[in-house]
Parts: C-alpha cells; sequence; structure tokens
C-alpha cells in the first residue's frame, strides 16, 4: 500500500498546476463567473437599500424568501454535495428559534441570540451525528427525522418551554414595528449571504471534490485518501449552524413558535421540492428552485394545499425524467456555470473542456 | 394484575405496528426500497373505505374488501409508473420520490377530504371485549395482532414454499442473475409493492377505527413502521412483529408511568436500538447499506 500522501499533496493542483499539466491552462474562474459575482454583489446593494425605499410587506415577503434560499443552500450542501439526505434538518431550526427565545428571556438583543443559537446547534450536532454516523440512504434520511420528532415531543412536554402552545419574542414586540422590520431584514440578507457565500466557498475547497467523491463513492473515496467520515461529519456541522441561525430567523420574523410548527417535517419537505426542482448538487440550482418556491407559494397559497401537490408533482417528475434539474438540464447541456466549483482545462483540444464535477 | 394487563395490551398494539410495517419490511428486504409514502398510502386505504361506506352504505368488513384488491392494484400502478424508474435513476432518486410523493399524497387528502379527523364506523367491534377477571381483551386489538400473525406467517410461507417465493428471494439475493435466469423483475416488483401496500391499508383502516383519520397521519404510522423493520432487523418478516411487539410493550408500560413520554419513549427504543445494533434484533449486518 502505497503511504498516504498529506492533504497538503492532494491539495495542490489547486494552487500550482502539476508539471505534466504545462502548456495546459487549468483555470478556476470564469468571466462568467466574475459578472455573476459582481452583478450579486450589486443586487445585494440593492437589495439591502429596501427597508428604506419599499414597504414593509415587501421586505416581509422578501425576508421569507431570504431564508428559503438560505435553507435550500444548506439542504443542497448535505444532500447535494456531501449525499446525505435529511429529513430532520427542522431539528436545528427548533433549537435555534428556542434559544434565541431563552437569550431574548435572559434580557439580550435576540439579534446577538442568532449567534448563540448556531453555536447550541453545533454542540447538538456532536451527540446527534455520533448517533447518525454509521448510517447512510433510508436509514440516515429517516433517523434524522426521528431525532427531530423526539425533540418535537419533549419541547411539547417543556411548560419552561412554553409546552405545545409555544412562546412569543417580547422583547422586540416593544421595539417600532418599522425598526425591527429593518433589522429583520438586514438580518435575514446577511444570513442568506453567509449561506450561499460560504457554501459556494466551502465547495470550491478541497471539501467540495471529498464531498462529492464521498457522495459518488464512499469506498472508492475512503480508498483514495478521502477522510470519508470527516467529510460528512463537517457538511452535517456546518449546515447544522446554518439551520440554527435560520431557526432563530424564523422566531424573530413571526415573534412567535410553537413546537408543532418548527419541528415540523414541512420544512424537510419544502427544502427537497426546491433543490430537487432547481438542481441538486449545483451551486445555482437551490436559488432557483428558491425563487419559484417563492413565487409559486406567494401566488397560489391563497388556492389551499393545490400547489404543494403540483410542487411534488413536479420534483417527482424532475427526480425520474430530469435529475439534474432546471439548472443542472440548462447548464450542462449549453456549458454554461455562473459559479464555477471545477476546474476547466483549456488548450488541450476541444473535448478536454468541461467540468469535472459533472 | 394491571401489569399482565397493560402488556397484553403492548403486545395488541404492537400487533397494530407490525401490520402496518409488515409490507414496509417486505419492499426494503426485497427491492431496497425505503418507501417514505408508506404511511400515506396505508391512510389513504382508510379514506378510501370511509367514502366506499359512505358512498354505497356497506359495512366496514365489506368496504374492506373491495378496497384490499384496489389497494393491491395501486401498489402495483406505482410499482411500474414511478417506483421502479426511481430505483433504476439511482440511489438517491426512490428518497426524494417516495417522499415527494407522501407530501402529495398528505396534502391532496387535506384538500379532498380536510384537515378535520375522521371517525371510521365499526359498529361495536370498537368496544367489544373479553373480560376475564381484571384482563380485558378487546376484539378489535386482537383482530390486528391476529391478521399481523396470518399476513407475517402467509408471506412467510408463501416466500419459502412457492415458485414466486422462490423468484422474490432469487431476486432480493442478486437482481441481475435473477435477471439472466429469465425471470421478469418488474411484474415480480409490482406484486410484492402491490400486496405491501395492500397490507398497509388493511392496517391503517384497522387503527383508523380505533383512532380516527386524518391527512397528516401518514407521517407518524411511517415513522412507527420504520422503527418496527429497523428494530427487528431488516429482510426478516418475524423480525418486524417482534420490532413492533417491542415498540407496542413500551408504549404501554411507559404510558402506566407517564403518558405524555410515552411516543417519545419508543422514539428513544428506536434510536438505542439503532445506535447499539444497526442491523436490528433479527438482521444480519450486510443488510445495512
Amino acid at each position: 500500500m502505497a503511504p498516504r500522501r498529506s492533504r497538503a499533496a492532494l491539495a495542490s493542483p489547486a494552487l500550482t498546476p502539476p508539471a505534466a499539466a504545462a502548456g495546459v491552462a487549468v483555470s478556476r474562474w470564469s468571466l462568467a463567473a466574475t459578472v455573476t459575482v459582481t452583478l450579486s454583489g450589486i443586487a445585494l446593494a440593492v437589495l439591502a437599500a429596501a427597508p428604506y425605499l419599499a414597504g414593509t410587506g415587501i421586505t416581509q415577503a422578501l425576508v421569507t424568501l431570504f431564508l428559503l434560499v438560505s435553507m435550500a443552500a444548506l439542504w443542497n450542501l448535505l444532500a447535494g454535495y456531501a449525499g446525505m439526505i435529511s429529513f430532520g434538518q427542522q431539528a436545528y431550526l427548533g433549537i435555534g428559534a428556542y434559544v434565541v427565545y431563552l437569550v431574548g428571556k435572559a434580557g439580550v438583543s435576540p439579534f446577538a441570540g442568532i449567534a448563540v443559537g448556531a453555536v447550541a446547534c453545533a454542540i447538538a450536532a456532536v451527540p446527534i451525528f455520533a448517533l447518525l454516523r454509521p448510517l447512510t440512504g433510508g436509514y440516515f434520511a429517516v433517523a434524522t427525522w426521528v431525532v427531530a420528532e423526539c425533540l418535537f415531543l419533549y419541547v411539547t412536554n417543556q411548560l419552561w418551554l412554553g409546552g405545545g402552545t409555544g412562546v412569543g419574542l417580547q422583547q422586540l414586540s416593544a421595539m417600532s414595528p418599522v425598526i425591527r422590520q429593518a433589522y429583520t431584514y438586514w438580518t435575514a440578507l446577511v444570513l442568506m449571504a453567509v449561506a450561499v457565500a460560504g457554501v459556494y466557498l466551502l465547495v470550491r475547497s478541497r471539501f467540495g471534490l471529498d464531498s462529492r467523491a464521498t457522495r459518488d463513492e464512499p469506498a472508492a473515496a475512503a480508498a483514495m485518501g478521502v477522510e470519508v467520515q470527516r467529510t460528512r461529519w463537517l457538511a452535517y456541522l456546518l449546515a447544522a449552524v446554518g439551520f440554527g441561525a435560520v431557526g432563530g430567523m424564523l422566531l424573530i420574523n413571526t415573534l412567535y413558535i410553537d413546537p408543532a410548527s418548527v419541528f415540523n417535517v414541512n420544512y424537510s419537505a419544502d427544502m427537497l421540492f426546491m433543490v430537487v426542482i432547481g438542481g441538486l448538487g449545483t451551486m445555482e440550482g437551490p436559488i432557483i428552485g428558491a425563487v419559484i418556491f417563492f413565487l409559486v407559494q406567494q401566488e397560489f397559497a391563497r388556492y389551499g394545499a393545490w400547489y404543494l401537490v403540483a410542487i411534488g408533482a413536479v420534483a417527482v417528475g424532475v427526480v425520474l425524467a430530469a435529475p439534474g434539474g432546471l439548472w443542472g438540464e440548462i447548464a450542462t447541456r449549453r456549458g454554461w456555470s455562473l459559479l464555477p466549483v471545477g476546474y476547466q482545462v483549456r488548450g488541450a483540444g476541444p473535448a478536454a473542456g468541461g467540468d469535472p464535477d459533472d | 394484575m394491571t401489569w399482565v394487563n397493560d402488556l397484553f395490551q403492548g403486545i395488541f398494539l404492537g400487533g397494530a405496528y407490525a401490520l402496518t410495517a409488515v409490507g414496509l419490511s417486505l419492499m426494503f428486504g426485497v427491492m431496497r426500497l425505503v418507501n417514505l409514502a408508506h404511511g400515506d398510502l396505508a391512510v389513504c386505504g382508510t379514506y378510501l373505505v370511509t367514502t366506499i361506506m359512505a358512498a354505497t352504505g356497506v359495512p366496514l368488513w365489506a368496504a374492506m374488501l373491495i378496497m384490499v384488491p384496489l389497494a393491491f392494484g395501486l401498489g402495483m400502478v406505482l410499482q411500474l409508473s414511478i417506483f421502479g424508474r426511481a430505483l433504476r435513476t439511482g440511489p438517491t432518486a426512490p428518497l426524494l420520490v417516495t417522499f415527494g410523493l407522501s407530501v402529495m399524497i398528505e396534502n391532496l387528502l387535506q384538500q379532498v377530504y380536510s384537515a378535520n379527523t375522521r371517525g371510521v364506523g365499526a359498529g361495536n367491534l370498537d368496544v367489544a371485549a373479553i373480560h376475564l377477571g381484571a384482563l380485558v381483551l378487546p376484539w378489535l386489538a386482537m383482530l390486528k395482532l391476529i391478521l399481523a400473525l396470518v399476513v407475517i406467517g402467509g408471506l412467510s410461507a408463501l416466500l419459502r414454499l412457492t415458485a414466486w417465493g422462490r423468484r422474490v428471494r432469487a431476486t432480493s439475493d442478486d437482481l441481475a442473475v435473477a435477471r439472466l435466469q429469465g425471470i421478469r423483475v418488474r411484474p415480480l416488483f409490482a406484486s410484492v409493492t402491490g400486496i405491501a401496500i395492500a397490507a398497509a391499508a388493511l392496517a391503517g383502516t384497522l387503527n383508523a377505527v380505533t383512532t380516527g383519520v386524518y391527512p397528516t397521519l401518514g407521517a407518524l404510522t411511517l415513522i412507527f413502521a420504520f422503527e418496527a423493520v429497523i428494530i427487528g432487523g431488516l429482510g426478516s418478516l418475524w423480525g418486524t412483529l417482534l420490532g413492533g411487539l417491542l415498540l407496542g410493550v413500551t408504549q404501554v408500560l411507559v404510558s402506566q408511568v407517564s403518558v405524555p413520554y410515552a411516543t417519545l419513549a419508543s422514539q428513544l427504543l428506536f434510536l438505542v436500538v439503532l445506535a447499539v445494533r444497526p442491523h436490528g434484533l433479527l438482521g444480519t449486518p450486510q443488510a445495512v447499506a
């Protein structure tokens, strides 16, 4: 058996092209990516000004959208890149929300409480992942769900956490609604930017290759020196932290939370629909999926739950007929990549181009 | 004596769990398919029975006699149209597809039948019981346990003794080789799913006689069925019975101490088994993948 190469040695192709590749340009960036990132920056700046320009009706809807995008990006990190389909991330939404409640009750700003909630989720993820670690596939998916269900049953029976009726965030109710709404909006915007940019940087790093290898062929990945369990743990931990922050925002946004809604598996269903329709395992897909989901929800929720039946049918159809999702199908067909995560090889003939992550 | 009575009630409840879970166990064992819509399909069967009863005025048993073949047919259609395709698409597709289907069914039922709980009229079956001193043996609960034994025993016999059973076992052991031997896998899988859904719908209807039925009941039904399968061990139908019984007995015994924590206790039992013995009590370690 060959001696195991160090992490630095394995990572080196990313830093300097190996000698054999001299004469062939290996690029990790593109003009499209520069344009995308620039436009995203401008869009963020415009969105940041929204509380001065638009009414609370619009900013409230946008907060919902930002939280959906954050959840889609985080779920995609788990399911799309690390291959860990979880139907139990609502466990961390709940932990984050209840920690923000407790922090607010202790007299500290609930906005600061979001960070505490995220840290609490990191701590909670340690024993939970220890339990889930050996599981894959359907086992993992349902076990995460059972963990969330256990937390739901526990919180429902705890009077100090409001029991089944839930808790309100009184501190913020005292604030002027306009100011509160503006702070909520900016916090949600920052959360979304951090979640999407964080997942992007993570997926472009060594973790991105490790996780996709782990997802596709865990045994082969391990044989190539990928630390499979460490990769899975990193994805799980970071997703837990992110979902904790989103959960805190859910409470701050609605000022009220009850266990039956925050620990509801419907959150997992929404995440699945957004990510699958947009494009599982792509950077752009979950964002597109979240926007589509948001628009459909805004437009059709007043007619009852029919829109969920329709979205579910579309998602099932996408998995069976176009597994790449909307973005995956368009982008792979046309060779588009707005946010490249792989390595582009140029100048070695027409066949050599392309994104190795496809 | 009350402890003996509790134990019996737990065993009866366990029989109900096992009857619900046997289809999930069969599909998982044969096709490696975790059907996350299993609970919702059971609930669909219940709604179908209430609709048949309301439309024609026939009693429960007759409505169930009509429903079971329909559920079998629905299972076959689902396998031929969706599940089989998902299995061929890749390892994550079945999870995504069946979970999507589950959400679709729940919302569809909510739109068609409203979110309210519906009762399933069963004459006086839900209260009839044999009293032996302090021991109460409810007919309905005994019926579920007996049906669980009959279904599991019957399936085991079918799998062991018939040509169909040999084909199922061969396919479960090695799909590619089974195909090479001339086994037509698609109709075989369709029959397996048909049986699984029919059994689930039967169990769901009998459970609903006691608890009533509502659109989101399927999620909890699935969780308990999954737990029974995993605790008992994959690929073992008798294991599923054991898993169901353990869940039922745990839940009833804990509820004697603290009612609010009874459900939590059975969930924790599942997590403990998962941590200590992931392949279940009667399963083999290879089955976990």
